[in-house]
């Protein structure tokens, strides 16, 4: 997945001055003596910003690809054999099938993606769906499965893992934690509000606790005013429809998250895909828009929404910020932000990408993000102008129909923010976030150095390592779990069908040995020959 | 330790077979039929070798050495033409 846009041989070197930060915030900067207003005309990337992005796309040799081809070979070879002998009566049939009545009918499993599911998924599906009986720290314990058939049938023999290393979990300020005196005042609320709500947003389910929760998540990041929801997919799926409608334009990126997706398509909107960060793509299309404006009656589009993640959890690869406000500066757009994965895990003081970039937080029109990832709580929240959330208040449909985020889940995010903003009195939210950065710039090192091929940009705490071969998948899996470490592997539907990867999600929880473990271990995966990467000699 | 290191090379070797044919998520009857089905075409291209590469090479060696032998003999007339 070579992108010629996104690699950049470059040395990665950070200002972070205040000085910075505030000549920046005003537009207005110094260069050789003569001040220059924000500049309006063409996209520049490292003039507005002193940020070399280095992302790692590499592709993999040759070999790889073709041995990868000749794996999913033999398996697409097997699975008609199976299939044939299921229909033939020589062989149990344990598949979902139609009825006999139904047999006329058009067939519903037939197409590739079950024939993928029955064949190929089912000989792996361990590897998912593990349960687990811990609070999903650092580490956690795991429930022990087996299986008779193949993995048709499962039962659970009673026995617990414990302590197994989790790489798995979105903990990256390590906020999913047990300890009595830092959840102390969860349980007051808790005791205080109790657990449910019963009602939605706009009927009788807005409590203190989420105006105050509001107020406090605006001004963490640095806006007028915000709101929260329930759930972090409704999020995105229910106020994109109520942002734009038909007659609008959305250019969203090729690898945005499936409830961006949804939102957008329930929106009837129209909608365009550009190429993942690639910039030339983007405005090409932004420029055709303009130009062409809508597809029969040629009217200018009523708006233009531009939809981007921070931090992209497949890839590791983290949005161009500054080139994409210029563009939508330079062709009048809105920008719609989906901080899921970022906020809280890049940038200084955790406050994002827009922190991460140095810019501020009125170039974005619409910050969305979630508080499942970094705060350890569930949900999530649109911020941006108070016209903006106003009129969300009102239009929304997670707001009219869907029920409010309940209060102990608010007390979590409020004791998690005014810990990372230092409120609480104490560095413990600024040490988390520069643990994180040490340790995925450690993890990444490593296993750079190892000759692993990882994706994405350098200080992106998502790890995502390639496999590409088929069988490798779930051989990786079982292994680690051997060793002892949990980790999520992605195959097919989820990636092209011949990047399959292991996805590390690295925290600030994890501590130096817990990620040497890791890094050792995974030199067992010598055995796994995923070692193909030519940049060895790389030193950072 | 020679042969305990050849024996873990040759065990590493076999394992890398495994994943990259998918053998390894293979059941165990799917295995034989796979191995079954290899190694009976392995063992079928050597005979096949062993039989006609020999036969092969002497006749095209006899088919350069006629063509180089030709050449002798027209040189070696014309120069006593």
């Amino acid at each position: 997945m070579a992108n010629p846009s996104a690699v950049c041989n470059g040395h990665l070197h950070h200002h972070h001055h205040q000085k910075q930060n505030n000549i920046l915030k005003s537009g207005i900067y110094k260069k050789n003596g003569i001040t220059k207003g924000m500049k309006k005309n063409g996209v520049s990337n490292g003039t507005l910003h002193k940020k070399t992005i280095t992302e790692h796309f590499e592709q993999a040799p040759m070999y790889v690809a073709v041995l990868t081809f000749l794996g999913f070979g033999v398996g697409t070879i097997f699975g008609y054999l199976r299939d044939f002998m299921r229909a033939w009566g020589l062989e149990k049939r344990n598949v979902a099938a139609e009825r006999e009545q139904q047999k006329d009918f058009v067939p519903l499993y037939q197409d590739f993606e079950n024939f993928y599911t029955r064949n190929l998924y089912m000989r792996i599906r361990d590897n998912w769906n593990r349960p687990i009986c811990s609070v999903p720290g650092p580490q956690f314990d795991l429930m022990e499965r087996v299986t008779d058939d193949y993995n048709w049938t499962f039962r659970f023999t009673g026995r617990t893992i414990k302590n197994v290393i989790n790489m798995g979990s979105y903990n990256y300020l390590g906020f999913a934690e047990t300890d009595v005196n830092a959840l102390k005042t969860v349980t007051i609320e808790l005791q205080k509000y109790g657990t449910g709500i019963c009602s939605t947003r706009q009927e009788m389910g807005t409590l203190d606790k989420h105006v105050e929760l509001e107020k406090l998540v605006a001004k963490f990041l640095g806006v007028e005013d915000a709101m929260v929801f329930g759930m972090g997919f409704a999020t995105n799926s229910m106020n994109i429809p109520a942002l734009v409608g038909k007659g609008c334009l959305i250019l969203s990126d090729e690898l945005n998250h499936t409830s961006l997706v949804l939102g957008a398509r329930l929106s009837g909107a129209t909608i365009r895909i550009f190429k993942h960060n690639n910039m030339q793509s983007l405005e090409k299309l932004l420029r055709d828009a303009i130009i062409y404006g809508q597809p029969r009656s040629r009217r200018a589009w009523r708006k233009i929404l531009i939809l981007v993640e921070g931090i992209y959890s497949m890839e590791g690869s983290i949005v161009r910020l500054p080139e994409i406000v210029s563009l939508k500066k330079k062709y009048k757009a809105y920008l719609y932000l989906d901080e899921a994965h970022s906020i809280g895990a890049v940038g200084a003081t955790g406050r994002g990408v827009v922190e991460y970039f140095g810019m501020s937080p009125d170039d974005v029109d619409v910050l969305m993000g979630t508080f499942t990832k970094s705060f350890g709580a569930a949900g999530g929240y649109i911020a941006g102008k108070k016209d903006l959330v106003d009129f969300l208040r009102t239009h929304s449909h997670s707001a009219v129909y869907a029920t409010s985020m309940c209060p102990p889940v608010a007390e979590q995010i409020i004791r998690a923010m005014k810990c990372l903003m230092g409120l609480d009195g104490t560095t413990q939210g600024l040490q988390r976030v520069r643990q994180l950065g040490k340790n995925t710039r450690y993890f990444r090192r490593r296993l750079h150095e190892m000759g692993f091929i990882i994706y994405g940009n350098d200080d992106s705490p998502v790890v995502p390592l390639l496999l590409y071969m088929p069988g490798k998948i779930g051989a990786f899996a079982r292994r680690m779990l051997e060793k002892n470490i949990g980790v999520v592997v992605v195959g097919f539907p989820a990636t092209p069908i011949t990047e399959s990867r292991a996805r590390f999600c690295v925290s600030a929880a994890h501590t130096r040995e817990m990620l040497d473990t890791r890094g050792l271990k995974a030199d067992v995966s010598g055995l796994f020959h995923s070692r193909c990467s030519s940049q060895r000699t790389k030193i950072w | 330790m020679d042969i305990k290191s050849l024996k873990n090379y040759l065990y590493w070797l076999y394992c890398q077979f495994e994943l990259i044919t998918c053998s390894y998520l293979m059941e165990p009857w799917e295995k034989l039929l796979f191995y079954t089905f290899n190694i009976t075409m392995l063992v079928m291209v050597l005979y096949t070798a062993y039989i006609f590469v020999p036969v092969h090479i002497s006749t095209a060696f006899q088919f350069f050495l006629h063509l180089l032998g030709n050449q002798h003999e027209n040189t070696y007339h014309e120069n006593l033409e």
